[in-house]
């Protein structure tokens, strides 16, 4: 039973690089957050504000994030104006979801200024993404 | 001299012919090639496909001129009412793609009419409201536009023109969804 230590280290560090793919993106991120001095982000947050809905000033017609990535984020959803297919954003059936920091930092600055009005703080992000990660 | 143009032709064709292994698009490629460049030309930018691409058709740049597309560029935190924001970088390599490939920078014959059917300086920044493209669409009634949510708007090219992303309005390919061809 005399195991080289070799082994156990290769194990060990397959096992923690597939770790590091699964969630290395939104780990970058939220490690930003912090320094940001957001913390303990909560994806039961991030859910409540994924739903909240907020008045658009230009059309008056509310909206939130459901309105164009559908009330299931396992499912696809539906732009709200133009009606373009939109790819689920649950990564547990959508493997390529979170995994490109320039996209989850572009859509999270639209987004948010198109949904709620205003840049998300970065405890918002934080807390959305935990959401979105768990889904 | 003559020898030579047909030359040059002949090339050009067997090597739209060989560009791909799908023997249909080579043979499409010819085609179009005769038909000399007898619409728009297809998007060819897969960065602007991605980025313009993921909220709406892909709308190929040949639909617009230069001074269009350099206003929409500028103003996309306010884009048709939705935010549009691009990073800076990738904000400058899209519009110079649109620039360098907009109506007025293209040979293809439906781009040249588009540009002829512009005012003066009109700095258009809906396709839809273009001369041209209102005197092709004003006979289609509003129950096959409006009321078929399947379309909804003429700015859903690609519902009716279903290779609107290659640079195809071809009146013959008309497909509206529930109704079929558009026959006028």
């Amino acid at each position: 039973m005399n195991y080289p230590l070799y082994i156990f280290l290769i194990f060990g560090l397959s096992a923690s690089s597939v770790f590091a793919v699964n969630t290395s993106t939104v780990d970058r991120l939220l490690q930003n957050y912090r320094q940001q001095g957001a913390h303990d982000f909560d994806g039961k947050a991030g859910e409540k504000l994924w739903h909240q809905s907020f008045k658009n000033p230009k059309t008056g017609k509310l909206h939130n994030c459901t309105s164009c990535h559908s009330k299931n984020l396992r499912k696809p959803g539906k732009h709200v104006r133009t009606g373009k297919h939109i790819d689920p954003l649950a990564p547990s059936v959508n493997a390529e979801r979170l995994t490109d920091i320039r996209k989850v930092k572009k859509w999270l600055l639209r987004n948010c200024k198109w949904t709620l009005g205003r840049k998300c703080t970065a405890q918002e992000k934080g807390n959305i993404l935990r959401y979105l990660q768990s889904q | 001299m003559k020898t030579l143009t047909l030359l040059l032709t002949l090339s050009l064709l067997a090597s739209g012919c060989m560009a791909d292994d799908d023997g249909d698009e080579g043979n499409e490629n010819s085609w179009r090639f005769l038909q000399k460049q007898r619409d728009v030309a297809a998007v060819s930018n897969p960065q602007y496909q991605e980025e313009c691409g993921s909220c709406h058709l892909a709308y190929p740049p040949g639909l617009l001129p230069a001074r269009s597309w350099k206003k929409i560029m500028t103003h996309l935190d306010q884009h048709f009412d939705d935010n549009a924001e691009l990073e800076a970088d990738v904000q400058k390599q899209l519009t110079e793609y649109l620039l360098l490939h907009s109506a007025d920078h293209s040979s293809y014959r439906r781009s040249g009419r588009i540009m002829r059917s512009l005012n003066g300086d009109d700095v258009p920044i809906r396709i839809t409201e273009l001369a041209y493209f209102r005197h092709k669409h004003n006979e289609i009634p509003q129950r096959m536009i409006k009321g078929n949510d399947k379309v909804g708007s003429l700015s859903n090219c690609n519902a009716c023109h279903r290779r609107a992303e290659q640079g195809f309005f071809n009146e013959r390919e008309i497909n509206i969804p529930g109704y079929g061809a558009w026959d006028d």
